[in-house]
C-alpha cells in the first residue's frame, strides 16, 4: 500500500500520534483512566499500521521478531518482580508500601513499573500475534504459488 | 417494574443466544469464534449494567461528584475482555493450522467423528 | 519468616518462572528449571498442608489491600489437600517428561514448559484463590495454556480436539462467569468468604438459583461431567503423551474443587441439597457416567481413548460421593480425587512408555508386547489391578469409602451399582493385558526394546505410590476427612 499517496500521507501523520497517545495512556494511567492495558493496545495499533502501510518487513526492521518475544516475558517477570520486592522488603507479595516513607508515593511507584511491565507485555504480544498470523499468510501464499507453479 | 425496566437484561438475553446459537449451530471455525466472542460480550454487558448507576458520574475522584458508577464491574470486565482476546487469539491460530493440515475449516467437510479416522 | 508465610507461592513460583522459562533456550535448560520451580511449590504445598489442617484457614492478602477489598487466597485443608496434589503429580510428570517430550516435539522447549508451567500455575491459582471472579481467571489461563499443549500433538488431529475443546471450554469458562456476575449483582461482593455470609438471606432470590446451576454447568463441562464430556476422550487422546499424564491427573481434579467449593463452601449444603435438588441431579449424572464411560472404554481400541473414557468413568465415582453429601461421601470424593490421579497417572505413563517405543497406541499393536516390555507392561497391570479397587491399592481405599458412604445413607443399591462398573474396569483392564501377554506377536514385526529407564524409574515410583497409599492410609484418609470437614464448615447443618 506504499503506492497510495494518501494513505502515506495521512499515516505518516499519525502514526507518531497514536504512538504518543499510546504513552500518554501508559504515564497518565495512575491519576486517570487507562493503564499498561490500553496502553500498550493502542501503542501496538501505531506499529500495526505502520506494518499495514510499509509491509512486515519493514515493521520487523524496527522491532525483530525476537525481541518481541523478549520483550514480552521480560514485562510480565518486572511485574512479577516488582511484586516480589514488596515481599523482600518485608511486606505481602504486590505490596507497594514498603518503596517509601510516604504511602502515596509508594503505591504510585509500584503502580507505574507494574503497569509499565503490563504495556510492554501487551504491546509486543499484541505485535507478536499481528506478526505470527501475518507471517502464516505470506508462508501460505508462497506455498500455494509454489504449488501451481509444480503442477504446470 | 415493566418489562422495559429490564432493558439491559433483554439485550444481554438476545446477544448471548444469537452467539450460542452460532457456536452450536455454525460448522465454519471462524463463524463459531464469532459466535463465542458475542456469547462473551453479552456477559460482559451484564456485569457493567449491573455497575452503572442511573445518573451516576464516570468513577474518577474530582470536585463535585457525589453519586458515581461502581468501578469494579468495569475492571473485571476489562479483566474478561483480556481473556477474549487470547481465546480468540488461540481458537484463530487453531484454525489457521487447522486449514494447513486438512485444507478446510468447515466442520462438514471434516467429517462427524474424528475417531473414525485410521492414523 | 517460616515457610507457611510463602503460601501463595505455591501459585507464584510456577508463574514468574513461565517468564523465565519462556527465554531460556536449548532443551534441556528449560525443563531443569520447570522442574525446580513445581518441586519447590509442591514442597511449600507440603508445608501449608498440615498446617492448614490444624489451624482453620490460612488467610493472605495481596498488596495487604485487606479483604473483601482486595484479593486473598484462602487455604483450608481441602485446597491445601489438593494443592498438594496439583503441584506433586506436576513434579513426578516432569521426572517422567524428557524422554517423552524428546520424542514427541522438537525444536526449543522452552515455549512448550513455560505453557505448561502457566497450566500449572492457574490450576493451582483455582485452588487457593478465595476470591470467585480470581477463578474465573486462572481457569481461563489454565484452559487457554492446556489448549496450546494439546495443540502440540504429532496427529493433525490433535488440533481438531484442541479446538472443539477450546469451544467447549471457552462456553463452560462463561457459565461460570455468568454465575459470578449473578452473584455478585445480589451480595455485590466477590469474596467466597464474604458470599457465603451475604447468601443466605437471599434463598428465594431466583439469580442466586440461576447462579448455582450456571456455575454447576460451566465447572460440569470443565470436569467432563457425564453429559459434558465430549471434548475429554479426544484431548487425552492425541495431545502429547505427557501433557496427557499431566492433565489426566490433575484438570479434572481442580474442576470438582472448585464445583464442591461453591456447592458447600459459597452456598451451603443447607441450599444445594436441601432447597434445590442438586442430590439427585449429581447422582443420576454420577451413575449415568459410571456406567456410559465404562461401557464406551470396553470397546475402545486405541488405548489413550480408553482410558480418556475410564476417566469419566471415575470421575463419577467422585461426583456419586459428593451427591451423597455426607461427610463420608465427601471424604470418599476427595479420596478418590487423590488415588484416581495417581492411578490414571500411573496408567498413561504406561501407555506413555508404549508409544515411546512402538509409536502406537492401538490395542492391535500391542500383541505379544508383554514378553518384550516386561516392567512397562507389568506396571500397566498393576495399575490397573488399582483401578479395577483390588485390596492393598489406592484404588480399593477409595472405592471402600463410597461402599461405606453409600450404606451409610441407606443406597444399598448404590454398592451394587460401584461393583458392576468394577466388573467393567476388570474387562477393559484385562483386555490390554490379554493382548499384551497371552496374543501372539504379529509375524513379521520387529521386536521392541524395553523402554528407557528414565521413563520406567517414574512410572514405578507412581506404581508404587499406588501401592503405598493402599496400605497406608494415613496421610489420605486423614487429609481427605479434613477436607471434607472443612468443606461442611463447623457445625453446619447436614441434611
Amino acid at each position: 500500500m506504499i503506492d497510495n499517496g494518501i494513505l502515506r500521507v495521512i499515516s505518516r501523520f499519525l502514526i507518531p500520534f497514536i504512538l504518543l497517545v499510546g504513552l500518554y495512556i501508559q504515564f497518565h494511567g495512575e491519576y486517570s483512566p487507562g493503564g499498561g492495558f490500553q496502553a500498550g493496545v493502542v501503542f501496538a495499533a501505531g506499529w500495526i499500521l505502520y506494518v499495514l502501510i510499509y509491509g512486515l518487513e519493514r515493521g520487523l526492521n524496527v522491532i525483530s521478531l525476537n525481541a518481541m518475544y523478549v520483550l514480552s516475558a521480560v514485562g510480565v517477570l518486572l511485574y512479577a518482580f516488582t511484586g516480589l520486592a514488596g515481599v523482600l522488603l518485608g511486606g505481602k507479595y504486590l505490596d507497594f508500601t514498603p518503596f517509601s516513607a510516604n504511602p502515596h508515593t509508594a503505591q504510585q511507584t509500584g503502580i507505574i513499573i507494574v503497569e509499565f511491565g503490563v504495556g510492554l507485555t501487551v504491546a509486543t504480544v499484541a505485535m507478536l500475534l499481528f506478526t505470527m498470523f501475518a507471517r502464516r499468510r505470506g508462508e501460505w501464499l508462497e506455498a500455494l504459488e509454489e504449488e501451481d507453479e509444480g503442477s504446470e | 417494574m415493566t418489562v422495559l425496566g429490564f432493558f439491559n437484561y433483554w439485550v444481554v438475553v438476545i446477544l448471548m443466544m444469537i452467539g450460542f446459537y452460532c457456536v452450536i449451530a455454525r460448522g465454519n471455525m471462524v463463524k463459531k469464534i464469532m459466535g463465542l466472542n458475542l456469547f462473551q460480550t453479552s456477559v460482559f454487558i451484564l456485569f457493567v449494567s449491573a455497575g452503572k448507576i442511573v445518573g451516576g458520574a464516570t468513577p474518577i475522584v474530582r470536585e463535585g461528584v457525589e453519586v458515581y458508577s461502581n468501578p469494579l464491574p468495569h475492571v473485571i470486565v476489562l479483566t474478561a475482555i483480556v481473556v477474549g482476546v487470547a481465546i480468540t487469539a488461540v481458537g484463530l491460530a487453531l484454525t489457521v493450522r487447522i486449514q494447513e493440515a486438512y485444507g478446510t475449516i468447515e466442520d462438514d467437510h471434516l467429517g462427524d467423528d474424528i475417531d473414525d479416522e485410521e492414523d | 519468616m517460616t515457610l507457611l508465610e510463602f503460601m501463595p507461592f505455591i501459585v507464584l513460583i510456577p508463574l514468574i518462572a513461565s517468564g523465565i522459562v519462556a527465554l531460556l533456550p536449548g532443551r534441556n535448560l528449560p525443563w531443569l528449571v520447570t522442574l525446580l520451580a513445581a518441586t519447590a511449590s509442591a514442597v511449600i504445598a507440603a508445608v501449608v498442608l498440615p498446617a492448614a489442617i490444624s489451624e482453620p484457614a490460612l488467610s493472605y492478602p495481596f498488596g495487604n489491600w485487606p479483604p473483601p477489598f482486595g484479593i486473598e487466597y484462602r487455604v483450608d485443608a481441602a485446597n491445601a489437600f489438593v494443592a498438594l496434589l496439583v503441584s506433586g503429580m506436576a513434579a513426578i510428570t516432569l521426572l517422567w517428561a524428557p524422554k517423552s517430550v524428546a520424542s514427541e516435539i522438537h525444536g526449543r522447549l522452552g515455549t512448550f514448559y513455560a505453557l505448561f508451567l502457566l497450566a500449572l500455575a492457574g490450576l493451582l491459582g483455582i485452588t487457593l484463590t478465595g476470591d470467585a471472579f480470581n477463578v474465573f481467571v486462572f481457569l481461563e489461563i489454565s484452559s487457554l495454556a492446556t489448549y496450546t499443549l494439546i495443540a502440540y500433538g504429532k496427529d493433525r488431529r490433535a488440533l481438531l480436539a484442541a479446538f472443539r475443546y477450546l469451544i467447549m471450554g471457552t462456553v463452560g469458562a462463561t457459565f461460570l462467569l455468568i454465575g459470578i456476575a449473578f452473584l455478585y449483582m445480589v451480595t455485590g461482593t466477590l469474596n467466597m468468604a464474604d458470599l457465603a455470609e451475604r447468601l443466605p438471606e437471599l434463598r428465594d432470590n431466583n439469580a442466586v438459583r440461576a447462579a448455582l446451576a450456571f456455575i454447576i454447568v460451566g465447572m460440569g463441562l470443565k470436569l467432563a461431567l457425564l453429559p459434558l464430556h465430549l471434548w475429554l476422550p479426544n484431548a487425552y487422546a492425541y495431545a502429547p503423551n505427557f501433557v496427557t499424564v499431566f492433565l489426566a491427573g490433575t484438570a479434572t481434579k481442580v474442576a470438582l474443587y472448585v464445583m464442591l467449593r461453591f456447592i458447600f463452601t459459597v452456598f451451603s449444603p443447607d441450599y444445594s441439597f436441601v432447597v434445590l435438588p442438586l442430590s439427585t441431579v449429581l447422582m443420576v449424572l454420577a451413575v449415568a457416567g459410571m456406567f456410559a464411560g465404562s461401557w464406551v472404554a470396553m470397546f475402545q481400541i486405541h488405548l489413550k481413548r480408553m482410558l480418556a473414557y475410564s476417566s469419566i468413568a471415575q470421575v463419577g465415582y467422585m461426583v456419586l460421593g459428593v451427591s451423597l453429601a455426607t461427610a463420608t461421601g465427601l471424604t470418599a470424593a476427595f479420596l478418590h480425587l487423590f488415588n484416581h490421579a495417581l492411578i490414571k497417572t500411573a496408567l498413561f505413563m504406561a501407555i506413555g512408555c508404549v508409544m515411546y517405543r512402538t509409536g502406537s497406541a492401538k490395542l492391535d499393536d500391542l500383541r505379544g508386547l508383554g514378553r518384550q516390555m516386561p516392567w512397562t507392561l507389568t506396571a500397566f497391570a498393576l495399575a490397573g489391578l488399582s483401578i479395577i479397587g483390588v485390596p492393598t491399592t489406592a484404588g480399593f481405599i477409595s472405592k471402600w469409602y463410597l461402599v461405606l458412604a453409600s450404606i451409610e445413607a441407606g443406597a444399598w443399591w448404590l454398592v451394587v451399582l460401584v461393583l458392576i462398573t468394577s466388573l467393567m474396569a476388570v474387562y477393559y483392564i484385562w483386555r490390554v493385558i490379554e493382548a499384551a501377554w497371552f496374543s501372539e506377536r504379529p509375524a513379521g514385526a520387529a521386536p521392541v526394546p524395553e523402554a528407557p529407564l528414565a521413563l520406567l524409574v517414574p512410572t514405578w515410583l507412581v506404581v508404587a505410590l499406588n501401592f503405598y497409599f493402599g496400605l497406608d492410609t494415613r496421610l489420605t484418609v486423614g487429609a481427605s476427612m479434613a477436607a471434607a470437614d472443612a468443606l461442611l464448615g463447623s457445625g453446619a447443618g447436614l441434611p
